[in-house]
């Protein structure tokens, strides 16, 4: 009987292991010869560490490794701490609901969409600088590096406010799982201050239940690419920018130490990892030692205060960067000491529509059609679950975290050689499974949690009315899961919409995305037609998020057990 | 013609046996009531003869519905309804599509399935809510609405697991009665689990207690 569906598991799982897991495999492999000196269509094919050598002789190397290493564990420990400290002070005045909605425009909004309005608000032309000019008595912008600054401050706060509220939907969904109340209120009868005790009794517990996410922030802000580029110094940039520019060099023999350097950036992430892992262990032994002292330490109050108000700048400032997208794309004449336009325009839209109409529609077409294919894989693979009766074994967990925790300038620039191989590189195909391999994994998250919360009771009884398994998905499950199940679908539209790399190496540069577009576009040339791509390009998600909301809310309208309170 | 157990066993995933093996029978028209210490598997042996064992789960012995091993075969061709002390009504469908879902094919037309709905819940006292939020009903509807699903499908056994611990004890001595005189009129075997005395007292019927194995 627990071979029900064993066929199902098989085809999902071939699926998943052919066409997401094996790819990576194939780049890592392409890249990884190259990076020891194989590499026959530069007639290069011994082994050799010469790659190696030719990384570090390269100029800036050994700045845009610090840089890395400083922009990448700053940007998540300061994360962690924040959305950490957020937590403890805001937890009892927000249910988990409500929570959700107000971080979903931060999750929503791709991570370039946001660095380039932040750079608009952060410049030394740009709306921070223009609020202080009348008090400070600025007539032209200030010449600061405010944006794109050697220690890369910029960088780390543009990484932050996408991060910070990602960990807070994180710790507030493992939250929900804890008596948290209880918990705080038995840990302040005993003397212990909140923040202590959240410290002490909270995090503690939720540490494992957040652990995977926190090394995915870990790997993204290590080797991101879009963001960095926008946000970061230029020369020398973060590490994975200067090897995406290398693997694009001029100088096709620059593409043995851009793969030298894609595989030193898995070991970088590995290396981070092994460093919170050891912190963890650490803080453990040295965790209980102070538990055990039984201190009541008081004085946490001010951190959480300064956490809370920190955050609340921090999203404040993604809020700001988000209007000036708005706003640049529809202004005319700016000068600068002026808070808003002294003219409006539609001109940037109707001059560059050509432009963004290609791009918009390559984007919603991508997006659309890897959601559609993630989603339905989520389904097959958590059907086949059900029908087995079991849950997940953890290298199958494992295998769904994989993606995100390895960077992706590691083994694309790898997977194209493949895909040119078999004729596909350059294709809408090769674009659309390269997004698949990072849109599954958040789809396939977002709904296992939901699809587990179905009481099984309910599908018991379904079954002992007569209804097989294929009933009882397609009458029962489905039309109960469908707000989670659209919730899934507009996470996957939003991480396709933010695809950079994965759209520029396997594109070879002919499709061209609203995010391929406003990271070209921003780096110097014109705001306003920026801000239209831009803006674009983070409504795309807010349409699908609205979507999500809407059309369960009209369907369900007449069920109340559906229709309201069920969050994902 | 009844449904009989022989020497069934369960044993959990990490290989306890749950309770000394089982014999029973329960005939037709008869409610046999098991009763047993928490942890003792009760549950679990209502999922055994339903079909709806978690993976892992071990049953051994014959289970048999009228002369049919029931045992192996997948919990939709079984032809076992459930009860629980939730209703477990479907929160997408109305309370007639709820009702209607478990219809079997041989009602024919839709004509014809409707009024069987219809007449269906107006035994259950609720004429004229086809089409009302499942939700919308009262802890009492549901459970009326509940068993009417469950005896629409034509069971040939039904399972009982706490059906009335979650009402009012207002409501539980109704409930309890339209319950069983509806099973009773079918002639079709019962099994309850309860914790409840009262429910054994009420029914008159055979009452057993599951028992621990002896520990080996």
């Amino acid at each position: 009987m627990n071979n029900d569906g064993r066929y199902l598991r098989l085809t999902v799982l071939s699926i998943v292991g052919f066409s997401l897991i094996l790819p990576i495999f194939l780049g890592f492999w392409q890249t990884g010869r190259a990076a020891f000196g194989l590499f026959p269509a530069l007639g290069r094919d011994t082994l050799s560490l010469a790659p190696w050598r030719e990384l570090v002789m390269l100029p800036g190397f050994g700045s845009s490794l610090k840089l890395t290493l400083v922009t990448g564990v700053s940007a998540t420990v300061f994360s962690l701490l924040l959305a950490t400290g957020f937590c403890a002070a805001v937890h009892s005045r927000v249910t988990p609901g409500a929570g959700a909605r107000m971080l979903t425009p931060f999750l929503a909004i791709p991570h370039a969409a946001l660095a380039v309005g932040l750079a608009f608000v952060l410049a030394p032309s740009g709306w921070i600088a223009r609020g202080l000019a009348p008090f400070v008595g600025w007539d032209r912008p200030p010449d600061l590096a405010t944006v794109n600054d050697t220690w890369g401050l910029a960088l780390i706060i543009g990484l932050m406010i996408k991060e910070v509220p990602f960990l807070l939907l994180v710790i507030l969904s493992a939250l929900t799982q804890i008596p948290v109340a209880k918990h705080v209120s038995a840990g302040r009868a005993l003397g212990y201050g909140r923040g202590v005790v959240w410290v002490k009794i909270i995090m503690p517990q939720v540490w494992p239940m957040i652990r995977l996410p926190v090394w995915v922030v870990l790997a993204y802000a290590l080797s991101v690419v879009d963001v960095a580029m926008i946000l970061g110094p230029s020369n020398p940039p973060t590490l994975a920018v200067a090897i995406t520019r290398w693997f694009n060099a001029a100088d096709p023999g620059q593409i043995l130490p851009a793969s030298a350097g894609a595989i030193l950036q898995v070991l970088i992430i590995a290396l981070g990892i092994a460093v919170f892992v050891l912190g963890e262990c650490l803080v453990r032994r040295v965790g209980r030692w102070w538990l055990r002292r039984g201190g009541r330490g008081l004085s946490t109050e001010p951190g959480l205060h300064l956490a809370s108000v920190i955050t609340v700048v921090l999203m404040a400032i993604g809020m700001l960067a988000m209007l000036s997208l708005l706003i640049w794309s529809l202004a005319w004449r700016w000068p600068f000491p002026q808070f808003l336009p002294e003219s409006w325009s539609l001109r940037s839209w109707t001059n560059s529509s050509s432009g963004w109409q290609r791009a918009l529609s390559n984007t919603v077409f991508l997006a659309i059609t890897t959601a559609v294919l993630s989603v339905a894989l989520a389904i097959a693979w958590l059907e086949g679950e059900d029908r087995a009766r079991r849950g997940r074994a953890a290298w199958a967990e494992a295998l769904i975290y994989l993606p995100l925790v390895i960077p992706q300038v590691g083994f694309l620039y790898g997977l194209n050689i493949a895909f040119l191989k078999i004729g596909i590189s350059g294709d809408m195909t090769a674009v659309i499974w390269a997004q698949a391999i990072f849109v599954f994994p958040y789809v396939m998250i977002a709904l296992s949690d939901p699809w587990r919360g179905l009481d099984h009771r309910t599908l018991d009884s379904a079954a002992a009315l007569g209804a097989g398994p294929f009933k009882r998905l397609v009458k029962i499950k489905l039309p109960i899961l469908l707000r989670p199940i659209l919730t899934a679908t507009a996470i996957g539209v939003a991480v396709s919409v933010a695809q950079y790399l994965p759209t520029l190496f396997m594109g070879a540069g002919r499709i061209a995305t609203l995010t391929t577009e406003a990271v070209t576009l921003s780096s110097g040339s014109d705001r306003r037609v920026t801000g239209v791509y831009a803006a674009l390009q983070t409504m795309l998600p807010f349409v699908a998020y609205l979507a999500a909301f809407l059309i369960p809310a009209f369907l369900h309208r007449n069920r109340r057990d559906l229709n309201g309170t069920i969050q994902t | 013609m009844s449904l009989d157990l022989t020497s069934l066993t369960l044993r959990t995933p990490s290989g306890e046996l749950l309770f000394a093996p089982l014999t029973l029978s329960v005939p037709l028209g008869d409610v046999v009531t098991v009763m047993g210490p928490s942890g003792v598997g009760k549950s679990t042996l209502l999922d055994a003869i339903g079909g709806h064992l978690t993976h892992g789960f071990c049953c051994s012995g014959s289970i048999k519905l009228n002369g049919r091993e029931i045992s192996t075969i997948p919990a939709e061709t079984r032809q076992v309804g459930l009860m629980f002390q939730d209703a477990h009504l479907f929160p997408h469908l109305s309370v007639g599509d709820n009702l209607a879902f478990g219809l079997p094919s041989h009602i024919k037309g839709r004509a014809m399935r409707r009024s069987t709905v219809e007449a269906a819940l107006k035994q259950a006292g609720l004429a004229g809510r086809y089409d009302d939020d499942s939700a919308a009903l009262s802890g009492g509807q549901r459970a009326r609405a509940a068993l009417m699903r469950t005896l629409l499908a034509e069971p040939e056994a039904v399972l009982l697991d706490e059906p009335f611990s979650k009402l009012d004890s207002s409501l539980r001595d109704e409930i309890r009665h339209f319950t069983f005189s509806h099973i009773a009129a079918r002639g079709i075997p019962a099994l309850m689990v309860t914790h409840d005395e009262a429910d054994a007292h009420v029914i008159g019927g055979r009452c057993i207690a599951l028992k621990k194995p002896e520990s080996d």
